[in-house]
């Protein structure tokens, strides 16, 4: 049994209790850091840690932190995400709806390392449930003395704040997000200024995912250096991973990074393999805005080495071969699955959520979605795959915020990796209605590198 | 020691102010190295970024990094660094991308430029000409909406907008209150107020200058005319709201619209009260000052409005000398 560093008690009855939490070793790191640390400690400890960011990027979390302005007389806040609403993204509802207090412990000593009065945590407005938790734990820790002011009598003094968002998926995006917290609408701002710089209310801001946040409790407890030892290389730590999908036991699972994807996938102690007996035909690894990969692909790099789940592995071979770790929304499909459909789904989620405030992520994912539309259900031509890849180019890199690539790559993907299935599907028009692709060579062993580079 | 930033776009180097944009750098230069904007607008704080055709390469961050930046970025939003190198039309990637940006633009557009009153004077026209291709690969139903007057003078066609919510911050910036903005997102989003209701201040007539295409038209010009039978003639007035500085547009006798002085950006000089704009359409009203110069690119430049002695002008002795300069250059070539 691997080492779980956020959910080790998530069985413990009434772990979402403050009294409950705290006898299980609760805000151990918030007595450690605010009794015995400087922030600038706790910022080095992070920075130790390798902790990368859980949202999606995998931007170094210490580094984050280091880069944040801070300019004397103005205050500095510190933001998390919980608009979590990435498509196979539920990690973060599982972990605040059953241990609220770890995150709100994560961002009594992250507040504290940032020099943050003040901070918030930003919920999608669908996860009420979460929210009434939330704001419940708060009440509980304030009434214990961690939160408010001269917390544990170390004259450090902060406000936790629960903001339902409005239920947009671009308010994920940070900069989108802090517009949204002061009551805007929703747009990205144009960077720069960065958060770092100029942020909530134009003051130097860190957004975080409640991952990370509350990664940030076990690296203070038993240390940076100690963290940095669970995980693979650059890919310290472990992940929360929500599988999805076509699996005989899908859920949250807290792995370490570096576990290779088919014990992910097959072992008793994760997923448990396929559900119902049938084969894997392709996995999108990190929520639905990365690359699609097929079978053969996601269970092996092109050089033959076993693929693990950390963030170097999963984008071995870059976008040609590889995906990304992402936000850790693993979904598999079985080789009863419409790869076009399944484009056609997650376009119409994105042309659903764009904001509509640059033009090639307004108008383009329309056309790609109306597109697939035509191409699922056999109305589609040739040319109109070639029309998708230039569409989804034209979006990629020219807009404002990563919605626009987060559009075009499971499109980009779906049509390099399955291509056949898409031609198929318009040659075969009338019996794409009535049946599947099947799972055809998408798990074939793949050809050895020498060979591919010969033809 | 001059404080002042080294930036070289297309190979042209210039000198400008620390904090310059990248697109306002290229206009100092001039000509064809200046990317078109259709969002950006320098009168406007916080305009830009949106719609995406200003975008250019930069091959080299700045002397102390000398790194090109991973991807294209909006020259009106990128502020220059010292020993930055832009590409702009030398870089076929930029090119490309624009494009891509002209088809993305023109997909839900209409195309009703022959019933459009802003066709002649219509950014998206000159962008699509410039830019675009001749066909469309897009086969679906065009987005269309109702027309509906905001006020008593503007009409929104909100078929043809493009979004670049230049509209918006006029009226945050130039009036008092603003009671219309972005309703809806993605591409369901649409210009409206609130509950369909009227805009009325006085210089609610501005987002009628500021909008690059003809989704915001003026109600006392519509189907008047086209725009190049129009001659443009700065004039103006002692207005207690406003400069009461204006471009004047003559057919014959009569003022047949008003609007603020547009440089070839197609940015207004000085906003206009509604006065201004509206109400006073008579050439007594105002003090002429000269035919408006119109870049020889544009089509209004097509009638030769500058040597044709205008009605107006003949009754004007200080025009028909400006005039008459005008009209031997002319003759001459």
């Amino acid at each position: 049994m691997a080492r779980k560093l956020l959910l080790e008690n998530i069985n413990v009855p009434g772990i979402h209790t403050f009294d409950v939490y705290r006898q299980h070793g609760g805000y151990r790191s918030v007595e450690k850091a605010l009794k015995t640390m400087t922030p600038d400690a706790v910022v080095e400890e992070v920075k130790t840690s390798g902790l990368r960011g859980r949202g999606g990027a995998g931007f170094p979390t210490g580094m984050k932190w280091s880069f944040l302005a801070k300019p004397e007389g103005i205050e500095r806040y510190l933001v998390c995400n919980a608009d979590e609403s990435e498509p196979g993204t539920f990690k973060d509802r599982y972990l605040m709806t059953h241990i609220p207090h770890l995150l709100i412990e994560g961002m009594i000593v992250s507040s504290f390392a940032l020099g943050a009065k003040t901070s918030y945590i930003y919920v999608r407005g669908e996860m009420m449930p979460q929210i009434r938790i939330l704001e419940r734990a708060i009440a509980e820790a304030k009434n214990a003395g961690f939160l408010g002011k001269n917390i544990l009598g170390s004259g450090y003094d902060l406000e936790l704040y629960v903001q339902p968002g409005g239920g947009a998926y671009i308010c994920g995006e940070e900069t989108a997000l802090i517009e949204s917290l002061e009551g805007k609408r929703g747009n990205p701002r144009i960077k720069p200024p960065f958060p770092a710089i100029s942020g909530v209310w134009a003051c130097p801001t860190v957004v975080n995912n409640v991952e990370t946040i509350a990664a940030v409790v076990p690296i203070i407890n038993d240390g940076g250096e100690e963290y940095s030892k669970v995980g693979n290389g650059r890919s310290t730590g472990t992940k929360l991973i929500s599988a999805s999908g076509n699996l005989n036991k899908p859920g949250v699972y807290e792995i370490e990074l570096g576990l290779p994807v088919e014990e992910f996938i097959y072992s008793e102690e994760y997923c448990g393999g396929i559900a119902n007996g049938k084969r894997l035909k392709a996995v999108v690894a990190g929520g639905s805005s990365v690359p699609i990969l097929p079978a053969n692909l996601i269970l092996k790099t092109i050089n033959g080495q076993p693929r693990l789940m950390s963030y170097e592995s999963l984008s071995d071979g870059g976008f040609q071969t590889g995906s990304m770790l992402g936000s850790g929304g693993f979904i598999a499909f079985d080789e009863d699955q419409c790869i076009v459909r399944n484009t056609w789904n997650f376009a119409r989620f994105y042309h659903h959520e764009s904001c509509g405030q640059c033009s090639p992520c307004r108008e383009g994912t329309g056309w790609m979605e109306k597109v697939l539309h035509n191409l699922e259900n056999g109305h589609g031509k040739m040319s109109d795959i070639d029309l998708l890849v230039d569409v989804s180019k034209k979006i990629e890199g020219n807009t404002i915020c990563p919605l626009g690539d987060a559009a075009a790559w499971p499109v980009a993907s779906a049509i390099r990796h399955f291509r056949d299935e898409f031609e198929w599907h318009i040659t075969n028009s009338k019996t794409a209605m009535e049946q599947n692709y099947g799972l055809a060579k998408y798990a074939d062993p793949l050809p050895k590198l020498e060979e591919a580079i010969q033809n | 020691m001059s404080d002042k930033v080294k930036v070289t776009i297309d190979g042209i180097t210039v000198e400008v102010e620390p904090g310059t944009s990248i697109l306002n750098a290229a206009r100092q230069i001039g000509g064809d190295i200046v990317p078109p904007a259709m969002c950006y607008y320098s009168k406007l704080e916080g305009s830009g970024g949106k719609c995406r055709t200003c975008l250019v390469k930069v091959s080299k961050g700045s002397e102390k990094d000398p790194r090109p930046m991973p991807k294209l970025v909006a020259s009106c939003r990128t502020g220059v660094m010292d020993g930055m190198e832009v590409q702009n039309i030398t870089s076929p990637e930029v090119i490309e991308a624009r494009k891509g940006v002209v088809e993305i633009l023109l997909i839900n557009h209409p195309l009703d430029c022959p019933v459009c009153d802003q066709a002649g004077e219509c950014h998206l026209q000159d962008l699509s000409y410039e830019h675009g291709v001749a066909d469309t690969r897009y086969e679906f139903d065009r987005r269309t909406f109702e027309k509906i007057d905001i006020g008593d003078k503007i009409q929104l066609h909100m078929t043809r907008c493009i979004l670049c919510y230049r509209c918006v911050y006029v009226a945050d910036q130039i009036t008092d209150n603003r009671v219309h903005g972005i309703l809806g997102r993605g591409d369901a989003s649409e210009i409206s107020t609130y509950i369909e209701k009227a805009i009325e201040n006085d210089f609610s007539g501005n987002v009628i200058d500021v909008c690059p295409v003809g989704a915001l038209t003026d109600k006392t010009f519509r189907f008047k005319n086209r725009v190049w039978f129009t001659k443009p003639v700065d004039a103006h007035r002692d207005c207690p709201k406003c400069k009461g500085k204006v471009t004047l547009w003559y057919k014959g006798e009569e003022v047949l619209r008003v609007t603020g002085r547009k440089d070839q950006y197609g940015e207004v000089e000085d906003f206009i009260c509604n006065t201004c704009r509206f109400d006073t359409k008579n050439t007594s009203d105002w003090v002429i000052e000269g035919p408006r110069h119109i870049s020889h690119t544009s089509v209004i430049s097509s009638n030769h409005y500058e040597m044709t002695l205008l009605p107006v002008i003949k009754e004007n002795p200080i025009l028909i000398e400006a005039n008459k300069i005008e009209f031997d250059r002319a003759t001459k070539v």
